[in-house]
């Protein structure tokens, strides 16, 4: 009996003295003092005490870089350029870097450890994005996968964005809490809410955990985020092309931008695989009657079935473009759709006079 | 108590006795990470030193603790949880005086707690009944021993990077065969001193 409590005494003397030793050597030798972290050469600079991660002190200070994997280093989204303080590039990082990416001193923030005082850039979008509060006001299914999600703003109540940007919604899992990103699908000028249109994907997280919402239940988020930027010029033409929920920063831009311009040139090219994943169809079609400059595609991919009716185009979505769009390089394009279609598009819109830097992207 | 004389446990710790080509002992970080001699350097260093000051440690703490309350039973768990806490203190250590260091060893060092070469040296150095100065070389010796062999390895790889490796061989298949032969031409060494 003495043997058992001796050992359990032993052990536990052991264990406390080592923890003793740890949290002391954290106390003095893993104090920094005060750090000062100064954001684009002097737009933003706070003081904060070193020794945690960059992504950390700068959520601390309400700036929210975007990050999916909340900072363990597997996303590669919270991306800023540390000119210096920083310390070398790690090996957890490199994986993420192009080769300018690390000649410019890119870094992850959820790697970079505040030690020093640090002189950071990144995109001043960023400075704007804040954390919100909303409430589902209304789920909507609009295909068998795909569901339309209203989300009224709580705290702060309005949020201004430009068309086609996102936002990076909360979600729990079991590796504690997770952030994906999701394009604003309503126009900029109703900023009291924001509507989100979330694919069902199998397996997915935030997507599992989107639909299974019902209406009234509160979720968090930030944004906005993106470099979705829509021309100020109305003699600047828009085409856009998507697939699936890629509906979703197009549908922001074409309703923004047909409140704005009621006459500029617009695009539409959607495509779906059968009539089941079609939405949004009547919607742009009575768009399509009050803007004859609005022009709607859509096209089905798979091949019909035997009672299934259908009007429109047939087959993959980059040939439709091909067949309507004439060379003009006085035009924009955003696309939102998965990888093969994404490239498929690109060539095609290159081929028709479109500079790189005039094509807007979000492959998912 | 062990009669071996000091230079012997620490030679033959290093070149017959080594604790990975004659134990097979931390095997998994010798397997990931013998790509580069770089790495390879980074790691053996930061192993030597910590084999070193563990041994020490654990030393002191199994046979003026342990042995007096006869709790020698608790050694696994001791060695253990002393191997742990040191790596976390070295790590915090080395980050605040040499960031350099830091950045050479530093995501190498979480690797080596549980790196079992380094609770092997522990375990050996009680099976052995080495005494205190023993024990330090004894320490000093496995860990230089652990070094030299992933450093060694990782040549070889860098070398076989430009071979033809026959396909269901490549990687870890071929870094096996290539440890047992260089583990049979340490142990050629075996005869001319052998420590226990």
């Amino acid at each position: 009996m003495s043997m058992i409590i001796l050992s359990v005494a032993v052990m536990t003397g052991i264990f406390v003295a080592l923890s003793l030793l740890l949290i002391l050597a954290g106390r003095y030798l893993a104090n920094y003092g005060t750090c000062t972290i100064v954001v684009n050469a002097g737009a933003a600079a706070f003081e904060l005490p070193g020794g945690g991660t960059l992504l950390k002190a700068l959520y601390d200070k309400k700036i929210f870089i975007p990050s999916a994997c909340g900072g363990k280093g597997s996303c590669g989204y919270c991306k800023v350029t540390v000119s210096s303080g920083g310390g070398p590039i790690l090996p957890t990082e490199t994986p993420f870097m192009s080769r300018a990416e690390l000649r410019a001193g890119t870094r992850l923030a959820c790697q970079v450890k505040v030690k020093q005082n640090l002189e950071i850039q990144f995109s001043e979008v960023y400075l704007s994005v804040k954390e919100f509060r909303g409430r589902l006001s209304r789920v909507r299914p609009l295909t068998h996968d795909i569901k339309e999600l209203t989300i009224e703003l709580i705290e702060p109540a309005q949020i201004g964005f430009r068309p086609g940007q996102y936002v990076q919604i909360q979600a729990p899992s079991p590796d504690g809490v997770i952030f994906r990103a999701y394009s604003i699908s309503s126009p900029i000028f109703q900023s009291d809410r924001i509507q989100l249109v979330v694919r069902l994907v199998p397996g997915g997280i935030a997507s599992t955990f989107l639909h299974s919402l019902s209406e009234g239940q509160e979720l968090f988020f930030t944004g906005p985020y993106g470099d979705f930027k829509l021309s100020e010029d109305p003699n600047v033409a828009v085409v856009c092309v998507g697939g699936g929920a890629g509906m979703a920063p197009i549908n922001s831009i074409i309703h923004s931008l047909y409140r704005k311009w009621p006459e500029r040139s617009c695009y539409l090219f959607f495509g779906c695989r059968s009539n089941r994943d079609v939405f949004y169809l009547d919607t742009f079609q009575a768009l399509a009657r009050e803007h004859p400059s609005f022009k709607v595609v859509y096209a089905l991919s798979d091949p019909l079935a035997a009672e299934e009716q259908w009007q429109g185009d047939t087959g993959f979505i980059h040939l439709s473009a091909d067949r309507r769009l004439e060379v003009n390089s006085k035009r924009q394009a955003f696309l939102c759709g998965p990888p093969p279609m994404i490239e498929a598009v690109t060539e095609i819109l290159t081929s028709k006079g479109l500079r790189m830097e005039d094509i807007f992207y979000d492959k998912f | 108590m062990n009669i071996t004389p000091v230079w012997a446990i620490f030679i033959g710790s290093i070149f017959t006795n080594n604790i990975l080509f004659a134990s097979f002992l931390g095997m998994c970080s010798f397997l990931v990470c013998s790509n580069k001699i770089d790495t390879a350097l980074g790691l053996g260093s930061a192993v030597v030193f910590v084999m070193f000051c563990t041994t020490i440690l654990n030393y002191v703490l199994y046979y003026y603790l342990l042995v007096p309350l006869k709790l020698e039973f608790l050694g696994f768990l001791i060695f253990i949880a002393v191997i742990a806490a040191f790596v976390q203190f070295v790590e915090m250590f080395v980050e605040r005086f040499s960031p350099d260091l830091y950045y050479a060893l530093g995501i190498f060092l979480p690797l080596i707690t549980v790196n079992c070469a380094i609770l092997g040296a522990a375990l050996f150095m009680v099976i052995r009944k080495y005494n205190f100065v023993q024990s330090t070389f004894y320490g000093l010796g496995a860990g230089l021993g652990w070094a030299l062999a992933i450093v060694l390895m990782a040549g070889l790889r860098e070398k076989m990077g430009y071979s033809n490796v026959p396909t269901p061989l490549r990687g870890t298949g071929v870094v096996m065969m290539v440890a047992g032969v260089i583990a049979m031409a340490f142990m050629g060494f075996a005869g001319m001193l052998n420590i226990q």
